[in-house]
This record gives structure tokens, C-alpha cells and sequence, in this order.
């Protein structure tokens, strides 16, 4: 433990072996990635992660017809280079003997190792916690697996859509008295996944510097994303109640929604927790006469007239655009804010004022602004260090300069198939 | 006990729900963390639903019960001159001091991390906030609601041409929490690494950003803006509809398990009917799709679609309710749900562990009355008489 005083990155000198595909586990090292650690994420030949996005040129072209496709269109996918910025990218085919050898040599000098393979993959390359841990007793493994590794679901099929499903996300989200929604993409569940296993790898890191052992860490998706609605379970426990899909609505203040101003697919969020507030609301909007009628008077009798309320608040916010309405409410101390697309949400003058995109230059997809780490720390700023990697960019630098293997040693895995820096199969990733 | 933080001291500033959530990752897995409360109300969440039996008096919040599992809770006016010095030995013996007051708050009280740092220079110091530290929006007014709008997540949830949804449940403060707990711990390794203390200035707004993988990064290299899909997500068929008993996920997610479905669904016709071949073609001809699926979903049950699904190797999930999580045999089977003991409700079941620490022990204690730690911290920890505490009490310090 060094006490110089030096700024450095919180997890400077960590190397992390990234097994993990898709996004929950790469969520997981993207944030030990911008927190400092080094990682070291591994594809194989035959199996890129499927975020690449397709092989093939022409398919990118007409998925995406506005993007420049270089060749290597899976070096230039937008989620994925997002996702994998601040890490190596190698590759290894850990079905091979020799990948396994190269591979228990990386889990020699690293700390950490994270997997989202389902439960039975790890034993099946003979990559165990129990074969790892007695080539290095320091290690911290995470795995993800969907519904965990014990109990009857186990070996089920998870993924984003299912895990907003599962976890009863979904059940909760939705216009009220209509079908459950899903989050649209986002994959909730994924982004959610990898955040608890980043807090769980370091904070295992923590503990290590006293016990000097490591650990096999596990997190069910399903269950972290559970916890984020205790609330509705607590609900039920308590009182027996099913909380059931509110819309924009909430549980006790009102009025709350989520209205319509002027202009294309342009709304703002409006919400008026007490009485205090509503007197401001009143104010800001001119104190016209419906809101004297003594049924919207206090908390009570808003709640009880919300569509009415809703209504002639909507007729107000009609006549301004969802900025407009902000700057008007803000101004008096009423929380409101315009619902953001992406176009907005990069020309916002707020985060652009805390430096929330930096410009990446990335060697083959281009120089694009992306979503920089996630909070401000005061000693040790957060930056994106480098792009997410190509596909195998890294080959050499791992197995020659860290792994100290020769140029003839690193041509014969290359022939034997055992690394690559092309995609080996021709293969249909999701967008 | 021994738990990856035993032995991480924490003082936890917080209220509501995104600061709780931050300490009670950090108190469910060993640290050991002292809540400081407003005398007299305490913090706001005490007053969140649901409350036990709808009964909304004091120490009745299901809410607040759990988010502040496993602390120790004391009361300290921070206005009056004692408690700013009760305040402030606390920081000298803490590593971790998490804080979601408005950003003005803090140096107000006269407790920005300038003046702490100089107490403590190895205090990490995470600030938790709507909008940030800085920035033109740092003391705007913000709810749930407004989070989940300003961080672009309600724009990409529900239906095209009608308002859009936020999240379910209070979401934007959870994954903000999470974030705290995230940076708590890493900048706390940084500090035992190289000596130095810090402060983070966490955003709801900025971490509700940084989980959404794609809107802003397809609008940089498509020039697309996503809106909203309802549940037509893709790829397709993909989405919730209508089964004999309810709603069922019906995800299939890759393009090869289309034949799957169509043979389970007994139309092997559908394989190369060319309105549905591709991907592409499944898109666009979406309504027809779906139409077809649902005249098949609707004679079976949720169960029998989830299990049968997953037997063939399609992702299939039903839309699960609090009671059918609560009555979940694989949950049970792993012992997700865990009983609190609490002195308002007596035994009830919260939701566990969110992850598993190896074989290390994992417990949930009830979160503390109001004041209920005043002694045994002022006292026992800081030296205080009793007399001096009966005093502190007295004058409304504590």
C-alpha cells in the first residue's frame, strides 16, 4: 500500500479479464475502465461479442444508412464502442488447449475476472473458481448469470426484455389500466446488472487487502433489479396490495404528469409535491380561475380530480415548448423539466456545462462525442482514455509485451486459429 | 461478522431515496454507518408509502425501513453550534461521507469539503444531487419524474404518438444510489492507495444518462433519434401481449429462433411465408404478426407459454406482480427474500441480496428509530457524559 501522495485513478493498477458479451457484463468493466483499472476484454475468433453488431458491410449499410461504414463495421458500432471504451480488446478461443494455458497465464497476473457466460460454461472450458483460484488465491471472479446459479430456473434464458419481465419492471411501467412496457430498448436489466457487480468487484478488492483471499462473486439480474422496486414488494408484504401500472402519475402528490407543449413529439414533466408548491404553480402560471374552484384546493382534492386538473394544465402548457414551461416553473421553484431525445440531450447546455461528452477519436468508426464516466471526482478527474477496442486490436500488446510471447509464437496461434484480428464466421449480430 | 466492508466507517448525510439507497449498499455489506437525522421529523423518507396497515404514524414507513437496513441512527441539529462540532469529530473518523442535500446545503451549514477536508484529508466525500454541484440547473427543483425526463429515459418508453412514460417505481434515484455506492467504495480504494481524499459530485441526471447505451450514440453516428416503440422493441417478434390469463413476454431476441416459435406455435407455414421470412420482413408486416401470435397466445396461460418457451430455447418471461415474486419457487429456492424483524410491523419480508459475496455472511438488521444510536454514538463512541447528553437533548441538539 503506497502513501505518496500522488493523484492517480481510484483503480489504478487493477487489471480486470473481461469475458463477458453483450452489456450487462461490459457495463460492469466499463466502470472499472473509467474508474482506472485496466481491462483486458476477450473475444474469440469464431464468437464476437454480438454488440458489434454484423460482419458484413453491406447489412450495416442498410440497418443504418446515415453511418459511415468503414470495412470493419464491428469496430464502429455506436453501442457497442460506447460500452467498451477504456479497455484492451483480445482474442482467444478458450476451447483450445493452448488458448486455456495462455488464458490461466492472464488470470496469473490479474485481479479480477468477470463473466456473464449461464452457469454451466465456465466448468465446461475448465475455467472453474476452483481450478482459477489455485493458479492465483487473490482472485476476484464476478459472474452474472441471469436468475443466479442455484434453484429450479437456473439454466433459463435471460436476456434484457426478459429481465424487465422477471423482475416486475415491467409489471409497473405502463399507461395506467393498460399492458405492461417494456424500457424500450434500454435493457434495463443489463446496465443495472453490471453496476452491482462493479460495486461488488471493488468492494471484494477492499476486503482482499486484509484477507489476501479472493472470492467467487455472483449476482442474479433478475434479483438486483427486484430490489429497486422494494417499495411495491414492501407494498405487498405490508398490506397485501398489488401496486399496479400509474401511468405518470404518483402514489400521493398531484398533480404529476407528463404534458404536451408546442411543437413535434415535445412534452414536460410537471410534478407538485405539497401545497406549498402548488401555491407557486398557481403563480407561475397566472392564477387563472380553475385553479381557485375549491375541489383542486389542497392535496386531497387534486388527487381525486386529477383528470380534470391534468386537462387545464395541458391547455397551459400547449402555448410554450417544454424548455419554455421549465424556465417558467423553475423560476418560481416548481420542479419541471422538457422530456429530452437524443438530439437535445447532446445540445443540453446544463451537461455540456459539466463536461458530460468528450470527443473520442477512434481509429476506424470515426471521432463521435460520447457519454464521459460517470460523476465528477475533485482529485482524480474521470476521462475517456482511450476508444473501445478494435476487434482483436490488442493481440499484440497483451500476449507480446505483457505476456512476453514472440512474434513467431503469436503467427502460430494465428494460424491455428487460437487468436484472430478478423472475425473468423460470418456471423448476425443485433444492431 | 465478516463482510467485504467490515470496517469501512461511513457518515451518511442522506434522505429520501437515492443518498439511502448509496449507504445501505454500503451498510447491507458490512460497512458500518452512522445516519444522522433532523431532531424532531427525521428524514423525509420516514414519511414515504407504503406504510404498515396504511398507517401512516411515525416509524411506519415500509419504505424507509428499507432503504436504511443495517445503520445506526443518530439525531444532530446541524444549524447549532454543538451539533456542527458533534458533526465534525464524526468526520475525523470517517472514511466515507455520502450527503444528497441541494447543493447549496453544505456550505451553508459550513460543511462544504474544503472546511472537512482539513479535518480529515483522507475523507471521500460523495455528493449526491439532481443536477450537480455546477452547471446553469444546479439549484433547479426536481422529482422522480423530472430525473426520468431530463435524462432522456421517459422519451424512449410507451407508445409514438402519446405522452411518454417514466419508468415504474422510483427508478432515476435507485441507479443514482447504486452510482454512490459504486464511487464510495472505488474512491475510498484510491484513497488507500495513494493518500488522497476527494469529493464526487454525482448527478441524477448524468446517471440516468450513463446507463442508456444507445440514444445518444446512434444519434452521433446515425443522425437517428429514438422515440418510442411501445412494446414493439425488436427484433421480431418481440414484446408483450395479451396470453389467456394475462400478459406474456413473448421474446425471441435472435433472428434464428424464428422457426422455433413457428413450430411450436404449429404453423411450420410460416417459416418461409415470405411476409415473414426476414427480420426485416417480420418489421414490417409487425400488425399481421402480431395478430397471428396473439390468436395462438390467447389459448394458452402465462406459465405454460413461459415454461414451454424457455423448454424450446425462447427467452419467454411473464410480467411479474410483487405477489407472484413473493410466491416465486426459484426465489424462494435461493432464499432472495429475507425477514426483518422491526418493532412497528414485527417480522416482514424485504427484498435480499442483490449480490452474492462467495460464502460470506449476509444479514439484514432493521433500520434505526429516530435517535435511537444518540447514546451509544455520543457516548460511548465520542466520549460524551450522559449528563452532556441529556444536555445536547435539552437544547435540541440532538
Amino acid at each position: 500500500m503506497g502513501h505518496q501522495k500522488k493523484p492517480q485513478l481510484p483503480l489504478a493498477g487493477i487489471r480486470v479479464l473481461d469475458l463477458s458479451m453483450w452489456f450487462a457484463g461490459p457495463m460492469c468493466t466499463r466502470l472499472l475502465g473509467d474508474m482506472g483499472a485496466e481491462v483486458i476484454k476477450i473475444e474469440a475468433p469464431g464468437h464476437i461479442d454480438p454488440w458489434r453488431g454484423p460482419v458484413n458491410p453491406q447489412l450495416v449499410k442498410m440497418q443504418a444508412p446515415a453511418r459511415n461504414v468503414p470495412d470493419r463495421p464491428y469496430d464502429a458500432n455506436p453501442g457497442f464502442n460506447l460500452e467498451n471504451r477504456n479497455k484492451y480488446g483480445i482474442t482467444l478461443d478458450l476451447r483450445q488447449p493452448k488458448a486455456k494455458e495462455i488464458m490461466k497465464n492472464l488470470v496469473k497476473i490479474s485481479d479480477v475476472l468477470v463473466e456473464n457466460y449461464s452457469p454451466r460454461v465456465m466448468p465446461k472450458l475448465g475455467l472453474s473458481y476452483e481450478t482459477l483460484k489455485e493458479i492465483n488465491p487473490k482472485l476476484v471472479m464476478m459472474s452474472l448469470p441471469a436468475l443466479g446459479s442455484t434453484g429450479p430456473d437456473k439454466d433459463y434464458l435471460a436476456f434484457g426484455q426478459t429481465i424487465d419481465c422477471m423482475s416486475g419492471m415491467a409489471y409497473l411501467t405502463g399507461y395506467m389500466g393498460e399492458e405492461p412496457l417494456l424500457q424500450s430498448g434500454l435493457s434495463y436489466g443489463d446496465p443495472l446488472s453490471g453496476m452491482n457487480a462493479a460495486f461488488g468487484v471493488v468492494a471484494a478488492i477492499l476486503r482482499r487487502l486484509k484477507s489476501k483471499e479472493g472470492i467467487h462473486i455472483e449476482l442474479s439480474q433478475v434479483e438486483g433489479l427486484i430490489a429497486f422496486n422494494a417499495d411495491s414488494i414492501l407494498d405487498y408484504t405490508m398490506n397485501g396490495r398489488i401496486r399496479e401500472r400509474m401511468g405518470n402519475r404518483d402514489r400521493s402528490m398531484s398533480p404529476q404528469g407528463t404534458y404536451r407543449c408546442q411543437g413535434l413529439d415535445n412534452w414536460v414533466s410537471i410534478a407538485v409535491p405539497s401545497d406549498a408548491v402548488w401555491q407557486k404553480f398557481r403563480e407561475a402560471i397566472g392564477h387563472p380561475d380553475w385553479t381557485n374552484e375549491p375541489r383542486f384546493v389542497d392535496a386531497i382534492g387534486r388527487y381525486a380530480n386529477q383528470d380534470e386538473i391534468d386537462k387545464l394544465i395541458e391547455a397551459w402548457t400547449l402555448q410554450y415548448n417544454h424548455y419554455q414551461v421549465m424556465n417558467i416553473l423553475q423560476a418560481a421553484g416548481v420542479p419541471a423539466g422538457p422530456v429530452l431525445d437524443a438530439e437535445e440531450l447532446l445540445a443540453e447546455p446544463h451537461l455540456n456545462a459539466r463536461g458530460y461528452y468528450e470527443k473520442m477519436p477512434h481509429k476506424v468508426a470515426g471521432t463521435y462525442r460520447e457519454i464521459a464516466p460517470f460523476a465528477l471526482f475533485s482529485k482524480t478527474p474521470l476521462h475517456i482514455r482511450m476508444p473501445a477496442p478494435g476487434f482483436g486490436e490488442h493481440n499484440h500488446y497483451i500476449f507480446g509485451e505483457l505476456l512476453g510471447m514472440t512474434d513467431e509464437e503469436m503467427e502460430m496461434l494465428k494460424k491455428e486459429n487460437i487468436i484472430s484480428d478478423t472475425p473468423l464466421e460470418k456471423q448476425q449480430g443485433s444492431m | 461478522m465478516d463482510q467485504v466492508l467490515s470496517g469501512v466507517k461511513v457518515l451518511d448525510l442522506t434522505h429520501y431515496i437515492a443518498g439511502p439507497y448509496c449507504t445501505k449498499m454500503l451498510a447491507d455489506y458490512g460497512a458500518e454507518v452512522i445516519k444522522v437525522e433532523k431532531p424532531g421529523q427525521g428524514d423525509g423518507g420516514r414519511r414515504l408509502m407504503p406504510f404498515y396497515k396504511d398507517d401512516p404514524r411515525p416509524e411506519n414507513s415500509g419504505f424507509f425501513m428499507y432503504l436504511n437496513t443495517n445503520k445506526k441512527g443518530i439525531t444532530v441539529n446541524l444549524k447549532s453550534e454543538a451539533g456542527k462540532a458533534i458533526f465534525k469529530q464524526l468526520v475525523k473518523e470517517t472514511d466515507i461521507l455520502v450527503e444528497n442535500f441541494s447543493p447549496r446545503v453544505m456550505p451553508s451549514l459550513g460543511l462544504d469539503y474544503i472546511t472537512l477536508e482539513q479535518i480529515n484529508p483522507r475523507l471521500v466525500m460523495v455528493s449526491i444531487s439532481n443536477f450537480g454541484q455546477t452547471g446553469p440547473y444546479r439549484d433547479y427543483k426536481a422529482t422522480e419524474i423530472i430525473e426520468d425526463a431530463m435524462g432522456g429515459w421517459s422519451m424512449i418508453i410507451g407508445y409514438p404518438d402519446r405522452e411518454p412514460m417514466k419508468p415504474g417505481g422510483s427508478q432515476s434515484q435507485f441507479v443514482t444510489g447504486l452510482f454512490g455506492a459504486i464511487a464510495s467504495v472505488s474512491a475510498y480504494y484510491g484513497q488507500l492507495m495513494s493518500g488522497l481524499g476527494q469529493q464526487i459530485d454525482l448527478s441524477i441526471q448524468d446517471a440516468v444518462l450513463y446507463i442508456q447505451m444507445y440514444p445518444t450514440s446512434i444519434m452521433e453516428y446515425d443522425k437517428v433519434i429514438r422515440r418510442r416503440y411501445g412494446n414493439r422493441v425488436g427484433p421480431f417478434p418481440s414484446g408483450i401481449l395479451p396470453c389467456k390469463d394475462g400478459y406474456i413476454g413473448a421474446i425471441t431476441v435472435t433472428a434464428q429462433k424464428w422457426p422455433i416459435l413457428c413450430e411450436w406455435m404449429g404453423m411450420p407455414e410460416l417459416i418461409d411465408d415470405l411476409r415473414f421470412a426476414t427480420s426485416g420482413a417480420r418489421a414490417l408486416n409487425i400488425d399481421q404478426l402480431d395478430a397471428i401470435m396473439i390468436s395462438w397466445l390467447i389459448d394458452h396461460t402465462q406459465e405454460e407459454l413461459f415454461r414451454e418457451g424457455q423448454r424450446r430455447g425462447l427467452p419467454f418471461a411473464i410480467p411479474s406482480s410483487a405477489k407472484m415474486l413473493l410466491e416465486s419457487k426459484h426465489l424462494n429456492a435461493r432464499g432472495y427474500f429475507v425477514e426483518v424483524d422491526h418493532p412497528s410491523t414485527g417480522k416482514i419480508k424485504y427484498p435480499g441480496a442483490q449480490i452474492q459475496m462467495g460464502e460470506l455472511p449476509y444479514k439484514l438488521n432493521r433500520a434505526p428509530l429516530l435517535g435511537e444510536h444518540n447514546e451509544e454514538i455520543l457516548c460511548g463512541r465520542l466520549g460524551y457524559a450522559k449528563e452532556d447528553h441529556s444536555r445536547l437533548r435539552e437544547m435540541g441538539v440532538i
